[in-house]
């Protein structure tokens, strides 16, 4: 493509942090029209270079030139970038959940007439934004009341609304289901027979292969290198060769697994939705554990898995209707987390920063956080010993930190997970529960959080994983259940999973054979 | 490296260290001084030490559960109006009913604990803002002491008033000086000498270097010294006074609360619910009743704070304990504690709330009518926090999270100069 006029081009963009320098010489060319892929693993400076790029680090704060449309920009924020037709759509929404579609598109930016919002022309542009998305609601419907699917394409609606020329998305199907994920793809290459040019921040390598035309590949805050998808017959392995530096053989490490008997069961499990009564979550569904297993759960978005794990884990989800836990062949009723903890179950929650560290706190006191118990003596915390176990967990896991006073917040996404799942590990469990353990998470870390769930697997532990990513699942796991709208629809073993049985089961409640 | 960027590491230094105690201390002795020097010597006489003490010791000790309710996430407006509806109750108890005074202490500290209990059931199973419940407390609590009490004063005998006005006994040879606060003094020295040689042990078996043994040293001998001239100060005032009775019950109550929110499980979760609910709650921390104890806790306190006011005033009168909420839950933010919760430490906000009072107290040695004392105050809130949050912002040294922030694996506990009880030395201050 190299007859297309240069849209973009980034020159030697070196910024520094005290102490760190996030990126050093990193050269970027997009050319009109294109979908540009920029990949890394985190840390790599992928963030860094956008807001550099959008104004978030203003001229001046950083060496090197943008040439932008012909002519070196200099933007001094971000409505500078904005004017100039640059739009970045951040991973986290920067949508008001209580403002309407059309609300939200025209924030800031809204219709006037003699000095007053002009609603009506306001609604009215709004559908026309919306088709271009496709997106088909009210303009008056509110923001909390659509799915994440459908805020991303208000997100995009809202570049559309100041005159986009380069979309910038960051990570922008993290949350989505596969559906919603598809749609947005389509709409990307529907955006670029329509010359809209856009750079894409993903670690989903599948669908950089499937969509993009460029990418250029980002390490340790330099240009590796920019591969042309078609040109260069790019494929998901070399993407992670350029991004780790060398050849993973295998995206999961090796592992013959040691499995024993079954030892955690769930029968007839039953629950209700918190606020509404009538809705039920877990339709009397039953499962078995076997030590040294891993266990994986399938499902679409919204299909209940979280749930259930979250109500068979002390009844943190959702009321509880019937059902029981059978542990060690003895039935145990499990009321509250401190209950689940005692009986040596752990969860760890899909969305880390909300709900699974206090980021206030360091690595020292995440880890020892959820069994204080293990660390005091009547009553009483002993540092030195809280100490120690962080430490050891530091390094078994490898997270790689300055020391164990290290506040959590200032971790890498793969290294905080480290930590929640010291926090589990310090607890003993004898059943992991796992919730998207490498959802954010780059290929090198994700690698690393695989081999430690395989060796908790061989110490004799049971472990569920419940993932979106469909070859996670078939990689790491022993045998998988698939859930559908609340109910276990299919139960498939290692050698007979592939993702379109998979798919078959998760979208479907008829019950297909089990074996 | 030399001896002076020793010196600035293990004073300023990111590392934990407890020389951020020891500036800490400075910090508030500088305010001190310039008063003093201002005052000409009247700030660090011997009777105003002491009367600063009995004036502001229920205003510090609200300061303890404010700081425990703050860092849980919630506010607690009521404290004033349920230190008044106690002391009238108590006041009533000794006078009408008979109640001998030890029993009425305990009669006080029961009612706080039942308004706790009704408070906290409000805030957390029904799950009502504390800023709602507290503000209902504080019309509640103070219509029930104008009620109880019929808009009028009552007097509280003699063995009462000793919690607010009392002094420790003289005994022993007479040198000069009460050999009790002497004695204290001297305990407090020795406790100092201690914590600082058991903080070394401690930094060693947790593979981290303690600080050169020569700032140590003068770390020690600078604490020694504050100790010995507050000692000697308490113990040679007029004849009969020493360090009050309610400064002790203050720093009684700061060791053992410095020591539950810092070395016990029960505290880490105050602020395990103040940092992140949901996280702590799927770590098996009970939040309810977490949540209610802080409420509870708070109102034991102003109870307690009540009493003692009452006992000083020698009368509970109608208009007790106004505006106390705000003296309070300000020298919590002066203290650095983060008003989303999650961060905050008791002695820092001693030290928030003793800034306040020596601002208040060389004012008025100075002659400066309350109307300015209450915009000086005003103003120095405002920039306190502000100034903390500025620094933080522009990524530079933060005062008060510097002040705050030191060296939880350290501490000492010197009676005039608190203890602290930080947990956390990453955490920045004041956010939120």
């Amino acid at each position: 493509m190299s007859d297309v006029p240069i849209l973009l081009e980034m020159r030697s963009i070196t910024k520094e942090f005290p102490g760190v320098k996030a990126l050093s010489d990193v050269n970027l060319v997009v050319r009109a029209g294109e979908i540009h892929a920029i990949c890394g693993e985190n840390g790599a400076g992928k963030s860094t270079l956008m807001k550099v790029l959008s104004g978030v680090y203003p001229y001046g704060s950083y060496a090197g030139k943008i040439i932008y449309r012909g002519s070196e920009s200099k933007f001094s924020d971000i409505r500078a970038s904005e004017n100039a037709g640059i739009v970045i759509i951040h991973q986290e929404l920067a949508l008001i959940p209580g403002m309407s579609i059309a609300e939200n598109i025209f924030l800031g930016n809204e219709p006037r007439k003699r000095g007053a919002i002009d609603w009506k022309a306001a609604n009215r542009m709004a559908l026309d934004l919306m088709a271009r998305v496709g997106l088909q609601e009210d303009p008056d419907t509110l923001i909390k009341d659509i799915g994440v699917g459908k805020q991303q394409l208000v997100e995009i609606a809202k570049a559309f609304a100041k005159d986009v020329k380069l979309l910038i998305l960051d990570e922008p199907t993290a949350a989505l289901n596969e559906a919603d994920s598809r749609h947005l793809l389509d709409l990307l290459r529907g955006f670029r027979s329509r010359g809209i040019t856009s750079i894409m921040i993903s670690h989903k390598l599948n669908e950089i292969e499937a969509i993009a035309d460029q990418i250029t590949i980002l390490r340790d805050g330099r240009t590796v290198e920019t591969l042309d998808v078609k040109a260069d017959g790019v494929d998901e392995d070399r993407i992670v060769r350029g991004m780790v530096g060398r050849e993973l053989s295998s995206r999961f490490p090796d592992h013959t697994p040691k499995i024993g008997d079954v030892f955690f069961e769930v029968r007839n499990w039953n629950v209700r939705h918190p606020i509404s009564a009538d809705r039920q979550v877990c339709k009397n569904e039953s499962f078995v554990v076997r030590r040294g297993e891993i266990v994986g759960f399938a499902g679409l978005m919204g299909a209940g898995r979280t749930e259930l794990a979250m109500s068979v884990f002390g009844r943190s989800y959702g009321v509880y209707e019937s059902g029981t836990i059978i542990k060690d062949g003895k039935e145990i009723v499990l009321k509250s987390v401190a209950d689940a903890i005692d009986n040596g179950l752990a969860y760890v929650s899909e969305d880390r920063k909300a709900l699974g560290l206090n980021l206030l706190d360091d690595i020292k006191s995440s880890t020892v956080a959820a069994k204080l118990s293990k660390i005091s003596h009547h009553g009483v915390l002993d540092e030195v010993e809280e100490y120690q176990a962080a430490e050891a967990y530091r390094k078994e896991l490898r997270t790689k930190a300055p020391t164990v006073d290290e506040s959590v917040s200032k971790l890498s996404g793969g290294n905080q997970q480290k930590v929640v799942l010291a926090k589990w590990m310090f607890t003993d469990p004898d059943l992991l529960i796992l919730d998207e353990p490498t959802r954010g998470i780059d290929v090198g870390a994700k690698y690393e959080i695989y081999g430690i769930i395989q060796r908790l697997a061989d110490q004799g532990k049971g472990v569920i994983v419940i993932s979106s990513e469909l070859p996670e699942l078939i990689g790491l796991c022993d045998r998988i259940y698939t859930v559908f709208e609340g109910a276990i629809t299919g139960e498939i073993a290692r050698a007979d999973a592939d993702p379109e049985t998979l798919m078959k089961q998760m979208t479907s409640t008829k019950k297909l054979a089990t074996r | 490296m030399s001896r002076i960027k020793d010196l600035q590491k293990n004073l300023f230094g990111g590392t934990t260290s407890n020389a951020r105690q020891f500036g800490m201390i400075f910090t508030l002795v500088a305010i001190v001084l310039i008063f003093q020097i201002w005052t000409d010597g009247l700030t660090l006489r011997s009777d105003n030490l002491i009367a600063l003490f009995q004036q502001n010791s229920y205003i510090l000790i609200l300061a303890i559960g404010m700081l425990m309710v703050i860092v849980a996430g919630h506010i607690d407006l009521s404290v004033g109006s349920v230190a008044a509806f106690t002391g009238i109750l108590v006041a009533k108890s000794m006078t009408e009913w008979d109640l001998p005074w030890p029993a009425a202490i305990v009669f006080g500290l029961a009612i706080g604990a039942v308004i706790g209990a009704w408070q906290g059931f409000w805030v957390a199973y029904i799950g009502v803002p504390a800023f709602i419940v507290t503000l209902a407390g504080m019309l509640l609590f103070r219509g029930g002491n104008q009620f109880i009490g019929n808009a009028q004063s009552i007097p509280v005998p003699e063995g009462f008033r000793e919690i607010g006005s009392g002094f420790l006994p003289e005994f022993g040879p007479n040198t000069g000086y009460n050999n009790a606060t002497l004695l204290l003094g001297l305990a407090a020295a020795v406790a100092v000498v201690w914590r600082e040689l058991q903080a070394r042990k401690t930094r060693r078996a947790m593979d981290a270097d303690p600080a050169p043994m020569w700032i140590s040293i003068l770390r020690m001998a600078v604490m020694v010294g504050v100790i010995a001239f507050a000692a000697l100060r308490f113990a040679s005032g007029r004849v009969g006074t020493s360090f009050p009775i309610s400064g002790i019950i203050l720093v009684a109550l700061v060791i053992a609360y410095s020591f539950y929110t810092r070395n016990t499980a029960g505290g880490r979760h105050i602020y395990a619910v103040g940092g992140n609910s949901r996280a702590a709650e799927l770590s098996g921390v009970k939040l309810r009743r977490v949540n209610f104890l802080v409420m509870m806790n708070m109102s034991i306190l102003a109870a307690l704070a009540g009493m003692i006011f009452v006992a000083r005033s020698q009368a509970s009168g109608p208009q007790d304990g106004n505006g106390w909420e705000l003296d309070a839950i300000a020298a919590v933010f002066i203290g650095g504690a983060a008003v989303a919760g999650g961060i905050g430490t008791i002695s820092g906000s001693i030290v928030g709330g003793l800034v306040m009072a020596v601002l208040n107290n060389g004012l008025q040695l100075q002659g400066v009518g309350t109307d300015k004392v209450q915009i000086i105050k005003g103003l120095v809130l405002l920039l306190a926090v502000a100034l903390d949050v500025y620094n933080k912002r522009q990524g530079r040294f933060s005062i008060i999270g510097s002040l705050m922030r030191p060296f939880r694996r350290e501490d000492s506990t010197p009676p005039a100069s608190p203890p602290d009880a930080e947990r956390e030395p990453a955490k920045a201050a004041v956010s939120g």
